[in-house]
């Protein structure tokens, strides 16, 4: 009997082969190799591109680099994103390794916010994870959280440390039985022909009449274009994590075990490959 | 928490039971008649019908109600006819009870009343004290009375034998009239209570119930105990006045309400007089206004006054059954009730709901709030258009149709009663206590105001905040009294009752458009509207009424509103809740769909975990990891591992003398290891002699970590193979329980990560529990049956699954079921952790609240003198006068505390008459001498006695368990199978707690609950059972002889009929456990027996072999091996008792096998390998290359009086 606990590995320990290759207008000593590396689903591009930055820097004259920033075909990736949700967004049905072009120059200031540590990952990512438990539990729960457990979360994702996170995160992710849920489940749908960068709104896992509100409700009242009317031909997938959940799913199981480390349920709604 | 039932009657007399399990209430469906009033045990329910006769309704169980009728046929030998029922005129009746002196002829024995059946026929006893008798089943003896044998001699010249038949009670599951008496009782009853069922030891069943009659007398229903559920006959007892109603609680409270006002409370209560001696008086709470009802509970008793206010006892408890002062406590009630838990139930006095009484624990009696239980009823319309949930659904399309007519059948039983009829209002008024409204006299003002629903004003009344009455009399209003009074009045007038019945009836039938549901209008209903539209017209309303016409408005105004059900009497006398219960009574049901979902929830697999989108996501997972991980394996990962240190501060039981309690520091550095796995190294810092050292261990070799939890120090115990050798682990203690327990989740995750071990058990993993209830699982490795190099015991990884057993059985199928020492069934539900393992460390479905009870006890010592007789003046030599069995150490009543700080007090110490040896009356044990062997009478030579004291406490902790309500069991078997082996339905077995034989039905791999017992009849009870691979049945007696079950196969699960095979010369047996073919037994004394010559064709074997001594139980597995728990193990420090021991150099040929090899030990109590099914590789090269194979070591025959408990720390 498979356990949910499973699906929190299998979700912790996700990962996308990635080739990153230098842009070639980047001035170079010699040639660069293409760098290979798996990339966890549910961190950020700023936290574990360490490596693929010392790599590239190696072939580079100092004075050329300027801040690193990644892009996929032409669009530049949001580093503020969870990996595997840009992953989705951007490159899923593609064939693998995921291939990113990494540039030490003329940084999209319009598009990209800068990064100078990883301090501001950390203030994103808690950031993020104080807005989740606003919604779920209006603060309480990470309020009731000391400096440290707060920082416990932050090292668990950047250093991988799946129990480390969870021990903590677990928290996180109560509720009293009787409410049968979060107050509002935090989740973001991202979708391509947008200007908005996503629906964020707010959303009770359990309906007034005590029915669970499951992922196709969800769509239905946020975004009923991503869902297929009968007699339809498919339009859209629902990627959570690279896989597409049952609309009849549960939201508030959704939450609990496909939230990504923010605490927040990120959606990808994309056009169906047309093969 | 088992399933119970909470009972209740409404307005109408309809009888509904509320499941705690439950969101509705269902219709007691079987009853022809309304009732007026229930009360609810457990196992049964008593109600008075509207035709004022009791009835009793036994619920079914699987268990039958048997009773054993036994009779003995006397014979005498003459020279002529030889042994012939010719007896000497002095001699004894033919046939005559065991004493001889009571004439039984066979067919003098008849069925008492219409409820019983006769189970078979008349046959033989053919079993003389454990001993098999010849075939006639006649014992013989010099003359009458004698001692009998069972052989025939030279001078034997009486015979006798025994006659058995059974009758069985069938009347279950439905109400059963209980006759009336022949003498004749003189009026009808109107109130009944039963409870007391705590006042003896017996198990279930024994109960007090007392009733009032209309006349005010109160009687007691003499002789119901389990095998007579009905009792036998009423007793009158004395009364000081009249009294209206009676509450009897399941301890030896009783107390009573008179008419005046003030409350009886009955004296002397006790195990060996439940009707007690006497009664007292207690003044109303307040004392212009009488008390009006009463419910009492173990330790609490509530009233409620006719101003309908609610009154809470202080201080009651069995000492003092009159308590001290009252409590007022909010709300205004009809009726209260105080059932199991001292959990109370009432009835709101305007609104007529149920209310139950939130945050009541032993700690504050009174409760927190009042909470309305808001559920829908089966069956009738109100459940349909009750939520508004359905009304959505629904669509409301008929709804307004059928009310419709119920409005006016409502409306026209108010106009339409003569006024004439106010003679009637001299009737009884006795159920539904009116409640008075001064403020609104007249009803027709009622009706036309629209009148607000009364919901009783509390929010946060706790203790604190409630008025204390001796202190300050609470203020009752003039007006109130005046008017309560005026209701009160109402005299009871017999011979009125029926023509008020029928006149009730008639003129509903009359009044009413012809809807059924409503024409069965109950009396007091009825009555209620005579009073008030005849004799008292202005001043008395009902607070019937005056819900009724809410009711009827808000029928007309608010379209979904609540057409709630008006309740009259509720009981939860039988219903098992307390303040940590989840209770789906509150909010209204979300939808039906969800209703029955959660209904049809099964106990082994929830809907959630088939449902389809949660097999989407584990196969899309999978399929993702795939896809995305699995051809590129070979890249880096983006974030190293590192090494990750985790220190604190503890103590250490240090390892040289004088062993004591130092400071250590203790470190934990886990980091990945070459295959990939975690491990680590365990490191402990000390000073010796002022230099720094230290000790480290692996923990990829520690093989257990056990918690030792008592209220001095918070302390584990690490084991490694060495150390388990040696008996002496590595013990430390942390600074607070929380730390214990974060260490040891997080040493135990360690542990299983670094031996690759993650998720539930296996299906072949073997099972121990410790002394202390604790349970731990280890994976067997294929080489751990093999000949002639097993892997050594002393090796064996285990790891501890959260929950409390006393045993546990399991199969190679994974069906695994536990007892626990409150004699509960669990069944394993698949998930792992639980306990302190929070988190990662266990599972996040499968994990339930498991609550275990057991009893502590102490010794109360006395030694006689000549001047007082006994005293508690010992002699300077003797033992504490309150000590423990010893007598070595001393334990007071103050002073002993439960086992851990996990256990909680939920008795008060009460004398214990369950020793064996018997007691006297006071619970006395008798001696010579301390410490001596004890009997329950006093005899000249006697000089000390004892006797002793059991408290009961309670552990709420969580695992993977699910209760198996309601047999309490205590032994369970499992038919041990080949791992490959499809079978279909496992054949269980299991033993009640009263020793019945019971075959589960219905148990298979997605039910291993299984769904009913089928009852195997024997003529003594049982204490063990054990099923073979085969579907050998073998069981031990309570006297100590074995029986082997015939002809039981898959056709026919129970087998036939038993064989008897007396035990080992002189040896009671007390455990049985077979293999596939091997049967072993273990006696009273600590010897192991194997059973000779067992063959597919003599099933039942030959005779017994005697393997080994100091053997406390025994399990045999699949494929034969053998492990027992075996005490007086040797250690390098002291004996050990209950260690983990494995029978080495059995094989095919040689079943009984060589010698023990001795693994974990120290405490442990039971051990299961039932569920090995693994064959152990043929080719053994493995183990022969072992680096250190471990050489079977030869038994240490260890003799020795007393072990010193020096080691035992988890005793």
């Amino acid at each position: 009997m498979a356990d949910d606990k499973d699906v929190l590995r299998d979700v912790w320990f996700g990962r996308i082969p990635t080739c990153f290759t230098l842009n070639p207008d980047e001035v170079t000593e010699r040639e660069a190799e293409a760098y290979y590396l798996l990339l966890p689903r549910v961190s950020y591009l700023p936290v574990v591109t360490d490596k693929v930055k010392k790599h590239f820097l190696k072939v580079m004259r100092a004075e050329d680099v300027e801040e690193m920033w990644f892009e996929y075909e032409g669009t530049p990736l949001k580093w503020h994103y969870p990996i595997g949700v840009l992953f989705d967004f951007h490159a899923s049905n593609t064939v693998l390794p995921w291939t990113i072009t990494v540039h030490f120059k003329n940084f999209p200031d319009e598009d990209l916010l800068h990064c100078s540590s990883n301090s501001v990952v950390e203030a994103h990512f808690m950031s993020s994870i104080k807005e989740a438990d606003a919604l779920k539990h209006k603060s309480q729960v990470i309020n009731d959280m000391q400096k440290k457990d707060h920082k416990q979360l932050w090292m668990g994702l950047q250093n991988d440390k799946f129990d480390q996170f969870w021990a903590m995160n677990r928290k996180l992710m109560e509720y009293p039985t009787e409410d049968g849920g979060f107050r509002y489940i935090p989740f973001r749908i991202y979708q391509t022909l947008s200007d908005r960068p996503f629906i964020q709104k707010l959303f009770r896992p359990v309906s007034p009449e005590g029915h669970a509100h499951t992922l196709g409700d969800l769509l239905k009242e946020m975004y009923p274009d991503a869902l297929t009317n009968d007699g339809e031909q498919k339009r859209y997938q629902v990627l959570i994590h690279g896989i597409e959940p049952l609309l009849e799913t549960p939201l508030q199981w959704l939450s609990e075990h496909l939230s990504h480390p923010d605490n927040f349920l990120h959606i990808c709604v994309v056009p169906v490959p047309t093969d | 928490m088992p399933v119970s039932l909470l009972w209740a009657v409404d307005v109408y007399g309809r009888v509904y039971s509320l499941s705690t399990a439950g969101q509705q209430w269902e219709q007691c469906r079987n009853s022809q008649m309304e009732f007026k009033r229930v009360t609810a045990a457990q196992t049964c329910c008593w109600g008075i019908a509207c035709d004022n006769s009791v009835y009793l309704n036994v619920h079914a169980s699987d268990l039958p109600i048997r009773y054993q009728e036994d009779t003995y046929e006397n014979q005498r030998w003459n020279p002529v006819d030889g042994f012939s029922d010719r007896l000497l005129p002095s001699d004894r009746w033919q046939w005559s009870d065991s004493s001889g002196l009571q004439h039984q002829p066979l067919n003098g024995f008849q069925l008492p009343s219409s409820t019983w059946e006769w189970e078979g026929d008349w046959h033989v006893d053919e079993n003389l004290e454990g001993e098999p008798t010849e075939k006639e089943g006649w014992t013989y003896a010099m003359d009458f009375p004698a001692a009998y044998t069972k052989d025939k001699k030279w001078n034997s010249c009486v015979r006798r034998r025994r006659w058995l038949r059974y009758r069985r009670y069938k009347a279950m599951d439905t109400w059963a009239k209980i006759p009336s008496q022949q003498t004749t009782l003189p009026d009808p009853f109107s109130d009944i209570s039963c409870g007391g069922w705590e006042i003896s030891e017996e198990p279930g069943g024994r109960l007090s119930l007392w009733a009032v009659s209309l006349q005010g007398k109160v009687w007691f229903r003499e002789g119901i105990s389990h095998h007579n559920p009905e009792g036998s006959s009423w007793v009158e007892v004395p009364l000081p006045g009249e009294v209206v109603q009676i509450s009897c609680g399941p301890g030896d409270l009783v107390w009573a309400v008179l008419w005046e006002g003030q409350l009886l409370v009955r004296e002397g209560i006790s195990r060996d007089n439940s009707k007690g001696t006497s009664w007292a008086v207690v003044e109303s709470p307040n004392p212009e206004v009488g008390a009006i009802h009463v419910a009492v509970g173990m330790n609490v008793v509530w009233a409620v006054t006719k101003d309908n206010k609610v009154w809470f006892r202080r201080g009651v408890n069995s000492h003092n059954p009159c308590g001290s002062g009252w409590i007022s406590m909010v709300g205004e009630m009809a009726m209260i009730n105080v059932g199991l838990n001292d959990q109370v139930w009432a009835i709101g006095c305007e609104d007529r709901v149920v209310y139950f009484r939130q945050g009541i624990t032993s700690s504050e009696l009174s409760g927190k709030t009042w909470k309305a239980i808001n559920v829908p009823r089966d069956g009738d319309r109100s459940h349909s258009s009750a939520s508004a949930s359905s009304l959505h659904s629904a669509g409301c399309f008929f709804s307004g149709e059928v009310r419709a007519p119920s409005v006016a059948s409502d409306a026209e039983l108010d106009i339409e009663h003569p006024p004439g009829d106010g003679a009637i209002s001299n009737a009884p008024l006795h159920c539904p206590e009116p409640c008075v409204d001064a403020h609104k006299n007249t009803s027709s003002e009622l009706c036309i105001e629209p009148l607000k629903p009364h919901i009783p004003k509390v929010t946060s009344d706790s203790f604190i905040s409630e008025l204390v009455s001796d202190r300050k009399p609470a203020k009752t209003d003039a007006e109130s009294v005046s008017s309560a009074v005026l209701e009160e009045e109402v005299v009871p007038g017999e011979g009125e009752v029926n023509v008020l019945s029928s006149d009730a009836i008639t003129c509903t039938q009359s009044g009413g458009p012809p809807d059924p549901q409503w024409s069965n209008v109950d009396l007091e209903e009825a009555q209620i509207q005579h009073v008030q539209t005849g004799a008292v017209p202005d001043s008395a309303d009902s607070c019937s009424l005056s819900s009724v016409a809410t009711y009827t408005l808000a029928l007309e105004d608010q379209y979904g509103a609540d057409e709630h059900p008006l309740w009259a009497w509720v009981s939860g006398g039988g219903c098992s809740v307390d303040s940590h219960s989840q209770l789906n009574w509150f909010n209204c049901p979300l939808n039906t769909s969800m209703l029955q979902s959660v209904q049809s929830m099964s106990l082994s697999v929830s809907p959630a975990q088939t449902a389809a989108w949660r097999k989407q996501i584990f196969e899309q997972l999978t399929e993702r990891s795939k896809r995305e991980m699995d051809n590129f394996r070979h890249y880096e990962q983006a974030i190293e591992q590192s090494v990750w240190v985790k220190k604190g501060a503890m103590q250490w039981w240090r390892d040289w003398k004088p062993h004591k309690w130092i400071d250590v520091h203790f470190a934990l550095e886990q980091f990945s290891g070459a295959d990939g796995n975690k491990d680590g190294i365990l490191f402990i810092y000390y000073n010796y002699h002022e230099e720094k050292k230290y000790l480290h261990a692996f923990i990829n070799e520690v093989t257990i970590l056990v918690p030792v939890l008592n209220h001095s120090k918070h302390t584990f115990a690490i084991y490694t193979p060495e150390r388990t050798k040696q008996r002496w682990p590595i013990r430390l203690a942390a600074a607070t329980e929380l730390e214990m327990y974060d260490w040891l989740a997080l040493l135990s995750v360690s542990c299983c990560d670094s031996r690759g071990i993650q998720g539930p058990p296996s299906k072949q993993a073997i099972w121990s529990i410790t002394c202390k209830g604790d349970i731990f699982v280890s994976e067997p490795s294929s080489a751990l049956e093999a000949t002639p190099y097993p892997t050594p015991c002393d090796q064996m990884f285990w790891r501890q699954v959260g929950g409390h057993l006393r045993l546990v059985d399991c199969n190679s199928l994974g069906i695994v079921w536990g007892i626990g020492y409150d004699h509960t069934a669990w069944v394993y539900s698949g998930g792992y952790g639980g306990g302190f393992f929070q988190g990662l460390a266990s599972s996040t479905d499968n994990i339930y609240t498991q609550t275990d009870t057991k009893s502590v006890y102490i010794y109360e010592n006395q030694r006689w003198n000549p001047v007082t007789g006994y005293t508690t003046r010992g002699l300077p030599t003797d033992r504490y006068m309150w000590s423990d069995a010893s007598g070595l150490h001393e334990c007071t009543k103050t002073g002993t505390k439960p086992p851990s700080p996990h256990w909680t007090w939920v008795s008060d110490w009460a004398i214990d008459y369950s020793v064996s040896g018997g007691t006297d009356r006071e619970g006395w044990q008798y001696a010579a001498d301390f410490p001596a062997s004890y009997h329950g009478f006093k005899t000249m030579k006697d000089f000390v006695r004892r006797r002793r004291w059991a408290r009961k406490c309670k552990l709420s902790t969580t695992g993977p368990w699910q209760e198996i309500p309601p047999i309490q069991l205590s032994d369970v078997t499992i038919l041990p199978c080949s791992a490959q082996s499809s079978v279909d339905v496992v054949p269980l077995w299991a033993i009640s707690n009263k020793g019945d034989v019971l075959c589960r039905m219905g148990v298979t791999l997605l039910t291993p609950a299984g769904t009913s017992w089928l009852h195997v009849g024997t003529d003594q009870p049982f204490k063990s059972i054990s099923i073979g691979a085969a579907s050998q049945v073998w069981g031990v007696a309570r006297d100590g002889s074995a029986f082997y079950r015939g002809s039981v196969s898959a056709q026919s699960p129970a087998g036939d009929c038993w064989y008897h095979i007396p035990s080992p010369a002189k040896q009671k047996l007390k455990q049985v456990s077979v293999g596939r073919t091997s049967v072993y037994t273990v006696d009273e004394n600590g010897n192991l027996w194997y059973r000779q010559g067992v063959t597919p064709s003599y099933p039942q074997g030959s005779s017994w072999e005697h393997i080994s001594n100091n053997v406390r139980k025994v399990s045999v597995g699949p494929l034969d091996q053998v492990w027992i728990i075996a005490d007086k193990v040797q250690g390098s420090h002291s004996l050990s008792c209950g260690t983990v021991c494995h029978r080495l150099g059995v094989q095919p040929m040689d079943p009984k096998g060589q010698s023990w090899d001795y693994g974990i030990g120290g405490g442990w109590d039971h051990i299961t390998i039932r569920g090995n099914s693994m064959e152990p590789s043929r080719i053994c090269l493995s183990s022969m290359t072992d680096p250190s194979p471990q050489a079977p070591r030869s038994p240490l025959p260890v003799r020795s009086t007393e072990s010193s408990s020096a080691l035992n720390l988890t005793m």
